[in-house]
């Protein structure tokens, strides 16, 4: 039953905050009580898994018959990951920086969202899997368009067309392997894909793998990203970083460590040579830019880049470097925009050209993205940096020196872009000499940005229990068949 | 009649695919939407398609001869669902955008994108 309570919680929160429209504070309250009960949930759940993988199969059918839920640690992990980015996202609403216009549908869309990735995290079933896409999705859309401008209806039809046909893809490739294998359960088609040809399987899992990595942004199918994101509300962007593409590299792990783990090489080889080129595309989209939203964006699609590779590693440390770096990058991205948020706030713009003087005027503020954005570089002692070490180390332990290599430079570059934001908006004097630190509500702000900070600076000191924890999920994935 | 579903099936994908890649944004919508439809017929021939007997195991019988297979059928039910309410939601946002920019042509959306005087700096953003 823990199982589906993260779920359950999200979903009627979401309800009841549809149902509260229209009294802004019972709403908001409702909000906040319903994300508490979650976080507990998810904690509670966290240390459940710690025996072994948790199942429910709904309805008293039993397995396969019957749609299972199960968590293991690494859906586990996943939840309380996202709860907690999205209680940061919420808090960070508080503040004046940036904030989403605080009608009535926005809570209900953010729980929606949060409970359609909890479902994604948490389904033991196929068809599931593209249901709570589904709703993640539509909440998605939802929250985009929220405002109806001309830019807002744009970037959302855009982020439509482009998904749509990773979801049309990923129905196509669900419909298929249950023709091929005759179940939906991920136990059984990994049982029934075990005995398939590694030929016959390969175009089925091949179609699966190209639905989600559109879903994931990956390379060459990420243009739906940096053509959209840019026209969010901070916190929002924060939230659709740590959720959206992390939920598509998240249903990837899935599939091709644990249910289809039996596919052939080639999909593998091919993965990762895909994820060398998102890596690459990204971090060098992100170099051209002068937009902070614009450049962060990038980022996400280049550093979707590195969990594809642990994935195309296909082992299980691998799987747990591509794992520790979900979760440090989803910290550290929603961290990097909330930043990007608050000097937008007191420097008045999110183009680097426009603005400066913020080291001289807020040294805090600087101390606090060094600290962020040198984690997303991968610089010890920072949270990045075992990420990073994990995933090269086990390139370079099974021969792929290139990729080991290309995550490594792609670093340097991340490097690059981190040190533009720093020189533009903290060195450089701001090119209007009467420029005063605008005075607004950024107590909030502060308080997020500097929890996610901290996160990502504890987890770089004293890694070793996530690494051990990472190493544990990793090496129980396929286990139950 | 896997033939037929076929043959529906792979005019449907083409003729949503042809609609989708136009410029014009109504037929690009219902475009993706006529690609949902022809991949729910997929779904659909997923099970067997070579019964329509309903799956209820006769009086005093203990297995089921010969019958349709359900799940699909629960499943494309599922999916048509979510097609038709994407569908419903690009279609307003469609009507809505082209009111509000005053044009159906993707290649004329450029909103969210702003104009680039300069051939290699990037643009500067008004907000």
């Amino acid at each position: 039953m823990l199982v589906l309570l993260p779920l359950l919680t999200a979903l009627a929160t979401s309800l009841a905050c549809v149902l509260a429209a229209g009294r802004p504070r019972l709403q908001y309250f409702l909000s906040w009580a319903g994300l508490s009960a979650l976080l507990v949930c998810a904690v509670a759940l966290l240390f459940a898994v710690d025996d072994g993988t948790l199942r429910v199969a709904l309805g008293n059918w039993p397995p396969p018959f019957g749609i299972e839920f199960a968590a293991d640690r690494l859906s586990a992990s996943m939840v309380l990951v996202a709860v907690l980015m999205g209680a940061a996202a919420l808090g960070f609403q508080m503040s004046d920086a940036d904030p989403a216009s605080p009608d009535e549908s926005l809570l209900p869309l953010v729980h929606g969202m949060l409970a359609g990735a909890c479902g994604a995290f948490l389904t033991a079933d196929l068809f599931n899997l593209y249901v709570w896409f589904e709703l993640t999705l539509i909440c998605a859309l939802g929250l985009m368009v929220r405002r109806a401008t001309v830019r807002d209806m744009e970037a959302t039809l855009k982020y439509f067309a482009l998904n749509v046909v990773g979801t049309l893809l990923l129905l196509a490739a669900v419909a298929l392997i249950y023709a091929l294998t005759g179940h939906l359960n991920f136990i059984a088609i990994g049982q029934a894909a075990d005995k398939v040809a590694p030929e016959i399987l390969l175009p089925f899992s091949s179609l699966l793998v190209v639905a989600l990595l559109i879903k994931a942004a990956a390379f060459p199918f990420y243009a739906w990203l940096p053509a959209s994101y840019h026209v969010l509300p901070a916190p929002l962007l924060a939230l659709f970083a740590a959720l959206l593409t992390k939920v598509g590299a998240y249903a990837l792990l899935r599939v091709l460590g644990d249910v289809l783990s039996g596919s052939p090489e080639v999909l593998y080889q091919a993965l990762g040579w895909l994820a060398v080129l998102t890596m690459v595309s990204g971090v060098l989209g992100a170099a051209y830019h002068w937009d902070m939203r614009r450049i962060l964006a990038f980022h996400i699609v280049s550093q979707i880049g590195y969990m594809l590779l642990g994935i195309a590693l296909a082992s299980p440390a691998g799987s747990a470097g591509a794992m520790f770096y979900m979760w440090h990058n989803m910290v550290v991205k929603g961290g990097l925009i909330l930043i990007a948020a608050i000097i937008l706030r007191l420097a008045g713009h999110y183009d680097l050209r426009r603005i400066g003087g913020l080291y001289s005027a807020r040294p805090w503020l600087a101390v606090l993205f060094l600290v962020t954005a040198l984690a997303q570089v991968g610089i010890p002692p920072l949270s990045g940096f075992w990420g990073k070490l994990l995933l090269v180390r086990e390139s370079f332990a099974q021969g792929q020196a290139v990729w080991g290599a290309v995550a490594l430079g792609v670093g340097v570059l991340t490097l690059y872009s981190m040190a533009k934001i720093w020189m533009e908006a903290f060195w450089k004097p701001h090119p209007d000499p009467d420029w005063q630190p605008a005075r607004a509500r950024l107590a909030p702000a502060y308080v997020v940005t500097t929890i996610l900070a901290l996160l990502a600076l504890g987890v770089g000191v004293y890694p070793e229990p996530f690494i051990a924890f990472a190493g544990d999920a990793a090496r129980s994935l396929g286990g139950d068949r | 009649m896997i033939w037929v579903f076929a043959l529906v099936m792979g005019v449907g994908v083409a003729a949503g695919v042809y609609l989708a890649m136009s410029r014009d944004l109504f037929r690009m919508v219902v475009g993706l939407s006529v690609i949902g439809a022809a991949l729910n017929l997929l779904v659909f021939a997923s099970g067997r398609l070579d019964s329509a007997a309903p799956p209820i195991v006769p009086t005093g019988a203990q297995v089921l001869v010969d019958a349709a297979n359900p799940l699909p059928q629960a499943l494309v039910l599922t999916a048509i669902v979510i097609g038709f309410a994407l569908l419903c939601f690009s279609l307003v946002l469609v009507v809505r955008l082209m009111r509000a920019a005053d044009t159906d042509d993707a290649h004329r959306l450029r909103a969210a994108e702003p104009r680039n005087d300069d051939d290699i700096k990037p643009p500067v953003e008004k907000v």
